[in-house]
């Protein structure tokens, strides 16, 4: 079945721009002004991170966004209370992003069902492995046709790449260099092995993430695949200069 | 006895499994197919048991204790972990780990560790087989225990202070496993507890496993029996408990008691009394109880003994609690102070404030008069001096 995720990637091939924020941050009802201004700023696809207190695939700088919204009062009730009425006003994709713990205690099914319910049209959890989602995941998942996004990186075998490919109907999100969130790692060097995956002429597409910063890398990244998702250096860029539509148009204007 | 294995996806019931970002899948994977070969290979084994022997001390003594059976009216022995070298039972784990990574090609060894326990034992294992070292601390522990981060420095190891969260033990695992996900290929991460994705609890707990293979040899040459009726030990992540109940684990004639530190109460809000205050979840890359909020977030733990203050626990035992194969108690700091003194007065030991749980345990028991009781001395004071002068002065 199809959602805004498919439609999104069959009516746009190439340079489709996703940005990550994290929710409740910086302050606790800003959640529903950053994806309205990104929505205004005409970025493709928006992933909003539910704050996690041992979020271990990311770097400092979601870290401490997630802390702070934490600190907040930030949940996973509050943020989808905050998003209750999000398809009266925004109609681009939104996938949430978080860690497993917090949706196992908010309930697997109960956690998809309300997705649906409210319009969320994916799910990114980088510590849910492949036989948990099959086992405990992807039957609600297609029963409520919330798209589950898989990662993969330079160290995932082609066999494994495939089976994600099989198993999972979105897009597949390929981690630019093995690390954490926001790493500098270069990206040139990484290039080989996205031109290799780019090869395999899988049936979902691809967005590469995970230190993609900048013009630059947002450009390289793409000649290999759909898009690219940036988080980090947007978190910081709200970090010095705000969250209102200037800012953050300002920031989506020096990407692309 | 048949062995105490997980599954082969690493589960223990539904507890254990291996939650973990693709970006280590690979490395996992690679891990779980061949520890097994590599640790159970003869040419290991020897290798091994010599270290353990020359080395670091082993069998340790199990020690009859005179003075605390009179005291309990039963017979009390003391498996003494406490005189391993480096002073508690983390090396057994860490030089079977570090033999295997060096096995595995790797060069570099990277390790969390909240008291300093662990972190000293990986360093000193490093320093031995010579494999660079980087320990990941809290900055709140770096400040505690001062000794240990000079110990590990002239060990030779990098010690790098945690600053996330809440910059002690959970959060220096965190950014150790960080630290793995940036450098998958050439890190070998040494965890110190029954904790992890598979295959780090099943490893640890067959490293461990010696403590109650000597208990088993030793008690029958001194009892005429290899099954006391208790085996107590102290539960923060679970190794040196893990270590003692191992090959007791299906033996009808023995109860293991598993203690957990309450801290100043099970209903204090400070406590690190995971398995009674726990809900499932999954923490640093295994299913099991922990200590979290309603929404999913993991609650820092407070216990007087920093090695025992994690908030989850193996999953292994997880496992043991439910299908009732161990019973579960807690301690006090202040209870466990007591049972410290007391050791110290009337044996001449201090222990560790760790093990000091597992001593203070029973007084919560009744004994019958030819009862067998192990408690498991997991490691020494001496890291705990500031601690008890403290209290001594306070007297």
């Amino acid at each position: 079945m199809n959602n805004r995720i498919n439609t999104l990637f069959e009516t746009k091939k190439s340079n489709i721009l996703s940005i990550y924020f994290t929710a409740g941050y910086p302050a606790l009802e800003d959640t529903m002004t950053i994806l309205k201004n990104l929505d205004t700023a005409g970025v493709d696809l928006v992933e909003i991170g539910i704050p996690f207190s041992d979020p271990l695939a990311d770097g400092p700088v979601i870290q401490n966004s997630s802390e702070q919204a934490l600190r907040n009062g930030m949940t996973v009730a509050k943020l989808f209370d905050q998003l209750e009425n999000i398809r009266q006003t925004v109609h681009i994709p939104i996938i949430l992003m978080g860690y497993l713990n917090p949706v196992m205690r908010y309930g697997i099914e109960a956690f998809i069902a309300k997705c649906s319910e409210i319009g969320i049209d994916g799910i990114i959890l980088p510590d849910l492995p492949m036989d948990y989602y099959l086992s405990h995941f992807k039957a609600p998942c297609e029963r409520y046709n919330v798209k589950n996004i898989m990662l993969i990186s330079n160290d995932t075998s082609i066999k494994r790449v495939r089976e994600i490919d099989e198993q999972t109907n979105g897009f597949i999100y390929l981690v630019s260099s093995n690390g954490t969130t926001g790493s500098n790692k270069s990206l040139e060097t990484q290039q080989d092995y996205y031109k290799h995956i780019q090869g395999l002429e899988l049936k979902n597409p691809i967005l590469i993430g995970f230190g993609v910063r900048d013009k630059q890398t947002y450009e390289l990244t793409n000649q290999y695949s759909s898009g690219a998702i940036i988080g980090t250096a947007f978190m910081k860029h709200i970090n010095e200069q705000g969250i209102d539509v200037s800012s953050i148009q300002s920031f989506i204007n020096s990407i692309r | 006895m048949k062995e105490f294995n997980p599954n082969k996806q690493g589960y223990y019931g539904e507890y254990g499994g291996a939650f973990i970002p693709e970006m280590l899948y690979n490395n996992v994977a690679d891990l779980q197919e061949n520890y097994l070969d590599i640790i159970q290979s003869d040419s290991f084994k020897q290798e091994l048991e010599k270290l353990l022997k020359d080395y670091v001390g082993r069998p340790t003594p199990l020690f009859y204790s005179v003075n605390l059976s009179k005291k309990y009216n039963a017979k009390i022995y003391l498996k003494r972990e406490d005189l391993n070298h480096t002073g508690a039972h983390k090396i057994n784990n860490t030089i079977g780990q570090v033999l295997l990574a060096k096995r595995l090609g790797k060069k570099r060894i990277i390790a969390e560790t909240g008291a300093g326990q662990h972190g000293v034992a990986t360093a000193t294992t490093c320093a031995l087989l010579n494999l660079e070292c980087t320990v990941f601390m809290g900055a709140h522990d770096i400040e505690r225990q001062k000794p240990n981060v000079e110990r590990m420095k002239m060990l030779g190891a990098t010690v790098i202070a945690a600053e996330s969260g809440s910059k002690t033990l959970k959060d220096a695992t965190n950014e150790a496993i960080r630290e793995w996900i940036n450098n998958p290929q050439e890190t070998y991460y040494v965890i110190g507890s029954v904790v992890g994705p598979h295959p780090y609890p099943d490893m640890v707990a067959k490293f461990q496993s010696i403590i109650s293979k000597e208990i088993k040899d030793q008690l029958l040459e001194q009892e005429g029996t290899a099954n006391p009726d208790y085996v107590i030990a102290c539960v923060g992540g679970g190794s040196n408990a893990m270590g003692a109940f191992y090959h007791f684990i299906d033996n009808q004639h023995t109860q293991l008691i598993a203690v957990e530190a309450a801290g100043k109460g099970i209903n204090s809000g400070q406590t690190a009394a995971t398995i009674a205050l726990g809900k499932q979840g999954i923490i640093h890359g295994s299913k099991t109880y922990l200590i979290q909020t309603n929404d999913g977030q993991i609650i820092e733990p407070y216990s007087i003994s920093a090695g025992l203050d994690y908030p989850g626990i193996g999953p292994a035992h997880a496992y043991l609690r439910d299908t009732g194969k161990i019973q579960v108690g807690s301690i006090t700091d202040e209870e466990a102070i007591h049972a410290a003194f007391e050791l110290t007065r009337i044996d001449g030991i201090i222990p560790a404030l760790e093990s000091a749980h597992a001593l203070a345990y029973l007084n919560k028991m009744e004994l019958k008069e030819n009862d067998i009781v192990i408690v498991n001395l997991s490691g020494r004071g001496d890291k705990d001096m500031i601690t008890y002068s403290k209290y001594f002065n306070h007297e």
